[in-house]
């Protein structure tokens, strides 16, 4: 089909806009056909990605599915898909109709909510496919309106503190990126990404009010485009709207923000930073790869001491977000296969975990650990599937957590063990957390009266983490099903960047693992 | 039938965890130890009928990764033989003992259904330690690996209303985490090095490690040394060694048939079981294999020492497990893995048998576990007794001396001590010293258990000894198929590990540098060094017997005569506290520190400053905003991308 990827892009926004207008009333029968108009448009959504999925060749590292259409004057609608970005579009497809399936219990300004969410997944959409440069602009800026007015409408007590805190880190990075944006069509000429990546960015050495600039003009667009990504991911230091946006957003809101905004972070880096300015990427990967490390041991062990569930997992999450970044950095075949592939395992499994802390949430409206305390006496079922996501989440081997992981430390290894060894520290530091939380909230016995009577997960919240659970089995057992779709985009990635850089990918002049054979 | 072995237990574990509902707790449970047997009998086929070749079953691709690729496979040589025989036999009679113990626990209540979650648990962690066993690359023996510590995890907080046994679950995860964080900068390392994960991949290039200098956290070191090492250190994390043994001793909080088959015969052993299978390259990495020895041999003392004065009955035998294990890895270290797998091969024997009887013996006295609450057990639970003596005398090694004839711990053990005076030099004869002296305090702690269980007069509350009633045959009968083993394995096995089959026996599964001769030698140690075992052995009898037969109050008056040693031994050479400061305190105020200040005050401090003082303009916006203006601001957010579109769209327009 020629325009496969608008379908999946405006099937949501239609389905919004049909809500918008043609839906009316607030009675029973008026919410609940909102909730249904939303379900079948995003499992719709859903069925539609996966003939991209199965259609796409997985032997070529080309755009694929590429639709081209001049939209205003000297701008360009293009869409395509390559292994890097097919896999975000199923994750978020396949993602919306279980964070929509759990929103269920929503009551407060039902259709909005709903709008607010599929107008959410054209833009995530549209993010991960476009092919020009205006139009990722226009996708991922405007993906930010959705969440604002997901956190500050249907948020908690602070939900305009947050609101402002992520407004305020995002808005400098867009700025930056923005501005980068404009000197880079200026002189390339052209907004069309696939043209741009053959396009080779000036880095001869500029000096700039006395400053020497190693990499010239690559350098100040990567570092551009860097603080526009890196507030996304978010990386350490500019992380801390993560933790309050999350404990303010509502249950579906951390889902979304968690699993799929995210990832826009990295996934920036990988069409953008390290393809179009390898020289650059080449000269800053060291700073990179501390960032990373450093997010991985602070944040986790920030996490250790929080008191709130959501803030826990919020921080586990920055700390997941620097294996991704440093396995990109590493410009290494199992670095990136590992930063995606830790990408779209964290989307299923810190979707689950803020799942996870919803069912309780819904039932007592608590977020705080202490409240809780024995709760596998009331509901075995629950406990079972919190277990199962504190093990993925930690990394064990069989679930997805471990793929991901495995792979970018592997990759570090080879560019640094200094990297990886402390990098590594971080799944040790995971663990204990992860089972410390789980300890607290489900082990012991149930003495606190408050959450005597709490209920064990209905059949509806089954239905919800079913699909997120066999797929972190799934992929964790298998996980050729992603490594396969994405390996050869991977790797024309990688020998693109190392013929232009990274050629002598030596980040350790004096630390080296310079063996005395000649490997 | 390897992948039938395999996936049984698999299968056991599914069908008890999810499907008891559906088919009823009995036939859950049932099934699942059926097919154990399953497993059990067809291995004991594999390794009788084993011709020495290596078989290679290629089941699922696992991670593959350009260069990095692997698979879910088997990987069958005499190694996994042994293991495989080990595993399924100790997990099915586990299995079955668990029926009888498990029943009726007084540690639920009475709608709760428990026992199919234990029977998953048991069966689940079998499977993860054959995946272990059988692999062919190190990411499955990694999957293996986690796997089983998930499951130990999970067996020891299985009574997850006792805060003594969540607390010992969690330290017992994150200790064997530090380990397996060495293990995986080995896995690195050796991709790295060589390219593969794939283990002959490894061993053919080992040599060429040996040779290689390595740069590693900004020291330059030798490639073999340095993987050898870190592997040891998995090794070391699992075996509970040295300075990562604090979880073993707290894995008791565990049902006692966890103990058996997890903390005792299989998991624990898996350290062992990675330096034998990685001999390829630890044969090329002499500094690593001392370190092996000689934690190893400290390991045996240190545990020993402990063991002496622990009054839980469990807690005995636990120390005795990791004393045990050092012994272990002191054979390896000195180049005799065959003799390191011989005493895993009989130690999972007499071990298991010790934590079942103990198990039986809790059962009897309604979990009472301190032995000063014990006393003259011996008339109401005979059977527990006769065990249990047999039990004592494997690991205390009786046997008749400079012959081939004794209980298994004679054989195995006495080889060990035979090997490490072999092996010589100064390592090797402090390592032989430890290890004697070990084996007199090891002597010591045993039969002191079995005087204060068994003999003497009841003590403790007398209503508990009134009613203490002899195991269910359920789990008599692991008892005494275990007291079979206790008795022969040594005997019947002595050729083909440690005498004049062992070449035949282990064929290529077993690598062994030519200039190593240790083995050959340990036969030809003087008759002095051959009877030492024995003799450090009946010391440590005469000793227990005295103080706990003959006067009972000399145990009593040396540790106030002694006060701080009896302390020190008693809090296990205070370990837990030092780590507690070290580690646990100092992350957690890390923890506090970097999240009040780090975040709190610096970042968010900045930003706040950013927002709400330097830049007044966005003061004026931020009341706004907070005055709930959230539409409007969305508004101004979609003007301004429209405003900047539409920019470049006439700019471009314009070219």
């Amino acid at each position: 089909m020629e325009f496969t990827l608008s379908i999946i892009i405006f099937t949501p926004l239609i389905a919004a806009v049909i809500m918008g207008v043609f839906l009316r009333g607030d009675d029973a029968i008026a919410v609940r056909n909102v909730k249904f108009l939303a379900l079948a448009a995003s499992v719709a959504t859903f069925l539609i990605s996966l003939v991209v999925l199965f259609g796409f060749d997985t032997s070529a590292s080309e755009f694929q599915y590429v639709e081209q259409a001049t939209w205003l004057p000297g701008l360009q609608y293009k869409l395509g898909v390559d292994g890097i970005s097919v896999l975000f579009v199923i994750l978020t497809t396949f993602l919306m109709p279980i964070t929509v399936l759990a929103c269920w219990h929503v009551e407060n300004r039902v259709k909005e909510f709903m709008m607010a969410f599929l107008i959410l997944e054209t833009l995530m959409i549209g993010v991960f496919c476009s092919l020009d440069l205006v139009l990722f602009y226009f996708f991922f800026e405007a993906g930010l309106i959705p969440m604002f007015l997901i956190i500050g409408i249907w948020g908690g007590k602070r939900r305009l503190y947050a609101t402002f805190k992520f407004f305020l880190y995002t808005l400098l990075g867009s700025i930056l990126m923005l501005i980068a944006m404009i000197v880079l069509w200026q002189i390339a000429g052209t907004t069309d990404i696939t043209r741009l990546l053959e396009f080779k960015v000036p880095s001869v050495p500029i000096s700039l009010l006395g400053w020497q600039i190693e990499g010239g003009l690559q350098t100040i667009m990567w570092l551009a485009f860097f603080a526009s990504f890196a507030v996304k991911m978010p990386m350490w230091p500019v992380h801390t709207w993560l933790p309050d946006a999350h404990v303010e957003a509502p249950t579906g809101g951390s889902v979304i923000l968690a699993a799929i905004l995210l990832k826009m972070g990295g996934y920036g880096f990988l069409r953008f930073n390290l393809p179009m300015f390898p020289i650059a990427s080449d000269l800053l990967a060291p700073m990179v790869l501390w960032l990373s490390v450093i997010a991985i041991i602070y944040t986790s062990l920030v996490a250790m001491m929080q008191e709130d569930m959501k803030k826990l997992i919020a921080y586990s999450s920055v700390a997941h977000m620097g294996f991704v970044t440093m396995g990109i950095f590493t410009a290494t075949r199992q670095g990136i296969d590992g930063a995606i592939f830790q990408m779209l395992s964290h989307g299923l499994i810190s979707g689950a975990l803020f799942l996870i802390v919803g069912v309780v949430y819904d039932r007592k409206h608590r977020r705080d650990i202490e409240y809780y305390g024995g709760l596998v006496v009331r509901m075995p079922r629950y406990a079972m599937v919190f277990m199962f996501f504190t093990l993925a989440n930690v990394g064990l081997p069989g679930t997805s957590g471990f793929v991901g992981e495995f792979l970018t430390l592997a990759a570090a290894f080879q560019v640094s063990t200094w990297i990886a060894a402390g990098a590594a520290t971080g799944v040790i530091l995971s663990a204990a957390y992860a089972l410390w939380l789980f300890r607290r909230v489900v082990y012991g016995d149930l003495v606190k009266t408050a959450i005597r009577d709490i209920a064990d997960l209905t059949r509806r919240e089954k239905l919800v983490f079913a699909p997120l659970l066999v797929m972190t089995l799934l992929l964790g057992v298998y996980p050729s099903l992603v490594t396969d779709v994405i390996g050869t985009s991977v790797q024309g990635l990688v020998d693109h960047v190392n013929t232009q850089a990274f050629a002598a990918f030596d980040l350790h002049a004096n630390e080296s693992l310079v063996a005395n054979d000649s490997r | 039938m390897e992948v039938v072995i395999l996936f049984a237990p698999l299968l056991g574990a599914l069908v008890s965890g999810f499907f008891h509902r559906l088919i009823g707790e009995r036939a859950a449970t049932f099934l699942s130890t059926g097919l154990l047997f399953l497993a059990a009998a067809l291995s004991w086929i594999i390794f009788l009928t084993f011709d020495g070749t290596t078989e290679y079953i290629r089941i699922l691709r696992f991670i593959d990764s350009g260069e990095l690729s692997s698979d879910w496979s088997i990987r069958l040589d005499r190694l996994t033989a042994i293991m495989l025989v080990v595993v399924t036999t100790i997990s099915s009679l586990v299995h079955l003992y668990s029926l009888g113990y498990m029943h009726g626990d007084p540690n639920w209540k009475q709608h709760e259904s428990y026992k199919p979650r234990f029977f998953a648990y048991l069966s689940f962690f079998t499977f993860a330690m054959l995946a272990l066993v059988t692999s062919d690359n190190l990411l499955q023996m990694f999957f293996g690996w986690e796997g089983v510590g998930v499951a130990s995890y999970l067996l020891i907080g299985f009574y997850y209303r006792k805060d003594s046994a969540n607390s010992a679950a969690i330290k017992a995860f994150i200790v064997n985490r530090i380990g397996d964080f060495g293990m995986a900068l080995g896995i690195f390392a050796l991709f790295y090095l060589t390219d593969s994960i794939w283990l002959d991949d490894i061993f053919a290039q080992a040599p060429r490690l040996a040779e290689t200098e390595l740069s590693f956290l900004s020291l330059s070191v030798n490639a073999a040394e340095l993987t050898a090492f870190l592997l040891f250190v998995g090794a070391c994390g699992k075996s509970a060694q040295l300075f990562l043994h604090t979880w073993l001793p707290d894995a008791m909080e565990g049902p006692t048939p966890v103990s058996a088959l997890i903390h005792a015969a299989t998991m624990v052993t898996a350290g062992v079981f990675l330096v034998c299978r990685m001999s390829p390259l630890f044969e090329f990495a002499p500094v690593a294999l001392t370190i092996v020895a000689l934690i190893g041999a400290a390991t045996a003392f240190f545990a020993a020492t402990v063991g002496l004065v622990q009054n839980d009955i469990k807690r005995v035998i636990a120390y005795s497990t990791c004393s045990q294990l050092g012994y272990m890895f002191a054979a390896a270290g000195v180049g005799v893995y065959q003799v390191a797998m011989f005493h895993l091969f009989t130690h999972a024997f007499f071990k298991a048998m010790l934590f079942l009887g103990a198990g039986s013996v809790i059962h009897a006295m309604h979990h009472e576990q301190d032995m000063r609450n014990y006393g003259g057990l011996r008339r109401r639970i005979p059977w527990t007794f006769a065990a249990m003596v047999i039990g004592t005398l494997a690991i205390t090694g009786v046997g008749i001396p400079l012959t081939h004839f004794g209980f298994a711990g004679f054989l195995s053990k006495d080889a060990i001590i035979e090997s490490a005076f072999a092996a010589g030099g100064e390592f090797g004869s402090l390592v032989f010293w430890l290890l004697v002296v070990s084996a007199l305090m090891t002597s010591f702690y045993s039969w002191r258990l079995i005087f204060l269980t068994f003999c003497g007069a009841p003590r403790g509350d007398p209503d508990t000894h009134a009613h203490a009633h002899e195991a269910p045959l359920s789990m008599l009968v692991p008892l005494a198929v275990l007291a079979v083993g206790s008795c022969l394995a040594g005997m019947v096995w002595y050729d083909d590990f440690f005498g004049s089959n062992v070449d035949q026996f282990f064929t290529t599964s077993v690598f062994v540098a030519s200039a190593n001769h240790v083995l050959h030698d340990a036969h030809y140690v003087p008759a002095l060094v051959k009877a030492s075992p024995f003799i450090a052995m009946t010391v440590g009898f005469a000793v227990a017997w005295l103080f706990y037969m003959v006067n009972q109050d000399l145990p009593r008056r040396l540790a106030s005569a002694h006060r701080p040693i009896y302390l020190f031994l008693l809090n296990k050479w205070y370990f837990d506290e030092a780590y507690d400061l070290l580690f646990v305190r100092t992350a957690k105020w890390l923890g506090r520190t970097l999240w009040r200040r780090g975040d709190g005050s610096v970042i968010d401090g900045v930003i706040d400053g950013l927002a709400f003082r330097i830049i007044p303009g966005i003061t004026q916006q931020g009341q706004r905003f907070q005055s709930g203006y959230v539409y409007q601001y969305a508004l101004v957010m979609v003007v301004g991308v429209a405003v900047i579109l539409v920019t470049i769209a006439i700019a471009a327009g314009g070219l």
